[in-house]
């Protein structure tokens, strides 16, 4: 076994530290290829990992990189830098601890590169940029071991597919490199161990105790419809007063600040609350950590930015503003209250609306029942391969078969097979179109069976795009003449405003005045109903167990356990109309506003819902229904347009629906914005970089249309069949549409109704609403240009 | 002076089934009719004259050759197939091309073998000028008559406008307009002066309401949009 260093044992003794079972374990196995340490929070899991670091590396080490840890977060790294920093300093070992990230300035990077310390703490991001330096080879040579926490967030997104490609590579240029993964709690442990490694050992720590978790009973209902929680802030107040330390979730960063701006105002006994979420700037969220690690705070704001690892051990409740949508997520949340190994967490359950109210139930019935809710990643998704064999060429030149070797060890590409491989390397070498047309400026080129950038100096532009981090470009609005800054919104959404439009931001109705340096400026006008709604950025679709829990709990007769409020909304919505059930399709028409609205209560998750809308728009297009537009939430699709359904059945024939998707996913802003991402990761376009984009025409030609030109011109282009494969699993969810249709087989029922129903009201307030371009807009906008020219006294 | 705005909507060549009409915007510039075609063309029927602008042909390949990306290399193709079906719709025997043509000169000379023979049978026949724009200042080594600017009375032609011309036509500044929430390549035309859109495919826009544009057209200024059908709006400004 391995042991620890002397001045490190007696120093844990000094400080009253003992190592729990599974970290003497993660000593025990120092030497296994791969480890994955499944334990919850609290248990010391991330000193675990470093255990047997520490242990090699022993009093006096010798110079030279020996363990390399990834985080997904970069507050991750801060946080680990500091807890690793008390006992090396106390133990009084030479070990020289540092971070990385794309927040590490200019001239530490630079020395990091020439004189890399014994412990590197970074991101899947900065690590990219690392070993697409020639120098590589050199930086990386010794490294031991490389920690990868937090495994089961990133195994869950591209970065983590990344992240195993850059694994495959550290073990090429040290074949005796150990890994090791951290974890919580997940659905497939075995998935996750073939993700670090094909030879990995599972260690599991003990569960600890059940959680402590109920729904916060306020004194006002929640509202209709809307996120952030603000009308249950005196009632979170008084919780934090009878807490030491307490976290504030919300899933949107935009709604943590105007849950905090609004938490201030109620804030009498000025107790020190802080925010914390990505979007601000690095000196903010370190002044927060920094102010919770001395205790000085007693609530802090936040967002996914704190979903990990950092140890706050004071933190003895956790409230979750809004709806969990995967009870996975809720668990290892509530995993952030009581960072002490085998006590319960405490956490609370803040609905946002009604509806949350009833999702929040069934998620609260899925913790205590101790299901886990997940669905299996595809196979390793082709543009980041693309992406990383770029990477790789800036490194220096590189043999294809050893590449290809090295990257099907890498447990998401395990089943990629050499033509496919082969396919990618085209793309990034020639541009892989049917035309021929780059014979001369081919990006990689092969010379001696090496394959090498042409233009050494585009290493720099290829770096530059490194990452699979897709931002959503936003704005900032504010409010004419003040200047006071209300919030931001996506810029896909600023683009689609009028002068005249009102819409939602900051729980206050505002009316678009213009469009200055890069902020969307706006009035207020008081009582009027907003015309569009705001787009919030990622949206996490509610998974099928919560669904089909939902609408289980529909199904009652009555609802003691839900409060009053909402049990009375719902009793409401079955007078008026029905409540949807599991083995039917109810669908509500009714006009509303001046347009026809039809509601379709599929239950299938956001994703699957809004193709759902892409599909049936389409349909009644072609029926000559002119649809305007559509908006999806995890329950339902509002579809608005000029003339009512009134015979549903042809719209969800599953033959038309599914060959409606093959035609319809052609020019779809769905496919189009998977399509971007796709191309940004692949390295046909640049990233726009703030600050930079807008500044001219020549920065604004669009994907958009690269993806029509390529549909057109090259429909089987690698880029396309990408997009489709992406957006099917993703964006589309098809496989969920497929999966409602067979449920309800054919039974759809089709309300008539004079008005909005209690169940489709807060459909009117859902953000991220998608426009048709179909008869329905020309009607609209001749019927415009025309009052325009009449308004002008020119027609 | 715009003395009269009618919709004025054209035959169509080919009525497809279920295909929408194409229709252009007919007005009165300086006492001549002209059309503005929702392809974003103006045709000049009584000199049974086409004019585009900013093709940008070879713009692909100007940004591979600089080490940058490998755009799908089809906007040549593209964009000279949308000025085939113009001149096919249209008859018209005189062509200009309002600069910006090619990318760059490079561009000009490394148009492949296909796009160079049909850019050639495109010219044929036909009375083709090309104006020098600040992309594709050189002579090009392709058929036509190369100018800075040309005088067809009353109208002037060049690539950027002059504050100070009247009854001038040009190009340059892409410039797009919104309307119903949709941004589309637009013409822009006041009682001096008639901007075009980018007719080339990878060709990005400026909007109406840059500083730029603003300063330059006059208050009561028109946006013609381009798309399905040409639409005149008040400029957004």
């Amino acid at each position: 076994m391995t042991t620890l260093p002397a001045a490190l044992s007696d120093w844990f003794a000094a400080n009253g530290w003992t190592l729990h079972p599974h970290q003497q374990d993660m000593l025990a196995r120092a030497n296994d290829p791969a480890t994955l340490l499944i334990a919850p929070t609290g248990g010391g899991k991330t000193l675990a990992g470093f255990l047997p670091t520490l242990a090699e590396l022993g009093a006096a080490p010798p110079s030279g990189l020996h363990t390399l840890y990834v985080s997904p977060l970069k507050a991750l790294t801060a946080d680990i830098r500091r807890n690793l920093g008390r006992p090396i300093e106390g133990a009084g070992l030479k070990i020289r601890v540092e971070d990385r990230t794309g927040d590490t300035s200019y001239t530490q990077r630079r020395r990091q590169r020439a004189d890399p310390p014994h412990i590197l703490l970074t991101t899947p991001e900065s690590l990219a940029l690392l070993l697409s330096y020639e120098d590589a080879p050199r930086i990386f040579a010794g490294l031991q071991r490389v920690i990868v926490d937090e495994i089961h967030a990133l195994a869950e997104s591209k970065r983590g597919d990344q992240l195993t490609l850059q694994l495959a590579r550290l073990q090429s240029l040290n074949p005796s490199l150990r890994r090791i993964g951290l974890s919580a709690t997940v659905e497939n442990p075995p998935a996750l161990a073939r993700f670090l490694s094909p030879d990995t050992t599972i260690l599991q720590a003990d569960p600890g105790p059940d959680p402590d978790i109920s729904m916060l009973e306020t004194d006002a209902p929640p509202p209709w419809s809307g996120g952030g929680g603000r009308y249950a802030i005196p009632a979170i107040l008084n919780e934090i007063t009878r807490h030491k330390t307490t976290l504030i979730f919300h899933n949107t960063r935009a709604q943590a600040e105007l849950f905090f701006h609004d938490l201030w105002l109620q804030n009498t006994q000025d107790l020190p609350i802080g925010i914390h979420h990505g979007s601000l700037s690095r000196e903010q969220r370190e002044r927060v950590e920094q102010a919770m690690t001395a205790g000085a705070l007693r609530a802090v704001v936040c967002t996914g930015s704190l979903d990990l690892g950092i140890d706050w051990g004071d933190v003895d409740l956790v409230i979750q503003v809004g709806a969990p949508k995967n009870v996975k997520r809720l668990v290892q949340r509530i995993g952030r209250a009581n960072h002490r190994y085998n006590a319960p967490s405490k956490a609370l359950l803040v609905p946002a609306n009604r509806f949350e109210v009833v999702e929040c139930q069934a998620a609260l019935d899925a913790v205590c029942a101790h299901t886990l809710d997940g669905e299996p990643r595809g196979p390793g998704p082709r543009d980041v391969l693309c992406q990383h064999i770029l990477a790789t060429a800036c490194a220096g030149p590189f043999d294809a078969d050893q590449l290809y070797a090295e990257i099907i060890t890498a447990g998401p590409y395990a089943l990629l097979t050499k033509p496919e491989f082969d396919a990618c390397l085209d793309f990034v070498a020639t541009g892989g179109y049917a035309l021929k047309a780059y014979d001369r400026w081919q990006r990689l080129k092969s010379t001696n069976g090496k394959w090498h950038l042409r233009d050494s100096r585009s290493a720099a532009l290829i770096r530059q795009n490194l990452g699979t981090i897709i931002d959503i470009e936003t704005l900032k609005v504010r409010l004419r003449n003040h200047g006071t800054p209300l919030g931001e919104v996506e810029e896909s959404f600023a683009a689609t405003l009028t002068p005249g439009d009102t819409f939602l931001i900051g729980g206050q109705i505002v009316r678009y005045e213009g469009l200055r340096e890069m902020t969307v400026e706006v009035s207020r006008t008081p009582g009027r109903d907003p015309k569009v709604a705001v787009f919030n950025g990622t949206k996490f679709a509610t998974s099928t167990l919560l669904a089909d829990r939902i609408l289980e709990i529909f199904q009652a007769d009555s609802w003691p356990d839900l409060p009053a409020h909402t049990a009375q909304w719902l009793a409401l919505q079955r007078k008026v109309s029905r409540l949807p059930e599991p083995h039917s399709l109810l669908l509500e028409s009714f006009p509303h506003d001046g347009r026809e609205h039809l509601v379709v209560y599929g239950f299938a998750g956001r994703n699957a819902q809004q193709t759902l809308g892409l599909l049936l728009t389409k349909q009644m297009e072609s029926q000559g229904l002119a649809p305007l537009g559509f908006v999806a939430t995890d329950y339902a699709t509002l579809i608005w347009g000029l003339d009512p359904v009134t015979d549903p059945a042809p719209l969800f024939d599953p033959d038309t629906l599914r060959q409606g998707l093959e035609i319809w996913l052609s020019g779809n802003a769905v496919m189009k914005r998977t399509f971007r991402a796709t191309a940004i990761i692949a390295g046909l376009i640049e990233r726009s970089h703030q600050g930079r984009r807008k500044t001219g025409r020549q920065a604004t030609f669009s994907s958009d249309i690269l993806y029509d030109t390529l549909r057109k011109y090259d429909p089987d282009h690698l880029l396309l069949q990408i997009t489709r494969e992406e957006a099917l699993r993703g964006l589309i969810d098809f496989s969920r549409i497929e999966a409602l249709l067979a449920r309800v087989k054919n039974r759809i029922d089709l309300k008539r109704l004079s008005r909005v129903t209690p169940l489709a009201a807060p459909l009117f307030f859902e953000p991220g609403r998608i426009p048709v371009h179909g008869t329905g807009r020309d009607r609209l906008a001749s019927a415009e240009a025309q009052t325009l020219m009449e308004a002008a006294g020119l027609a | 002076m715009c003395e009269a705005l009618n919709f004025d909507p054209a035959p169509c060549p080919e009525p497809a089934a279920g295909a929408c009409i194409p229709m252009h915007h007919a007005f009165f510039f300086h006492g001549e009719t002209l059309h503005l075609r929702p392809s974003g063309a103006l045709f000049w029927p009584a000199r049974n004259l086409l004019a585009v602008s900013d093709l940008h042909l070879g713009k692909s390949e100007r940004l591979a050759r600089r080490g940058g990306t490998l755009l799908p290399p089809y906007e040549t193709q593209a964009t000279l197939e949308k000025l085939d079906r113009e001149l096919e719709m249209t008859d018209a025997s005189a062509v200009i091309c309002l600069g910006d043509s090619f990318d760059d000169s490079e561009a000009a000379n490394g148009l492949d073998e296909d796009c160079r023979l049909w850019l050639t049978r495109l010219i044929a026949g036909r009375d083709w000028t090309w104006i020098t724009g600040n992309h594709d200042p050189g002579p090009i080594e392709i058929g036509g008559t190369h100018r800075a600017e040309l005088r067809l009375a009353p109208f002037t032609f060049r690539h950027i406008a002059d504050p100070n011309e009247m009854a001038e036509i040009s190009g340059h500044y892409h410039p797009k307009a919104r309307l119903a929430g949709q941004s589309r390549p637009s013409f822009l035309v006041d009682a001096a002066r008639l901007i075009l859109p980018a007719f080339g495919v990878y060709t990005g826009g400026l909007r109406s309401d840059d500083p730029a544009l603003v300063t330059l057209m006059a208050k009561d200024a028109l946006a013609v949009l381009t798309g399905s059908r040409a639409l005149a709006i008040p400029m957004p400004r």
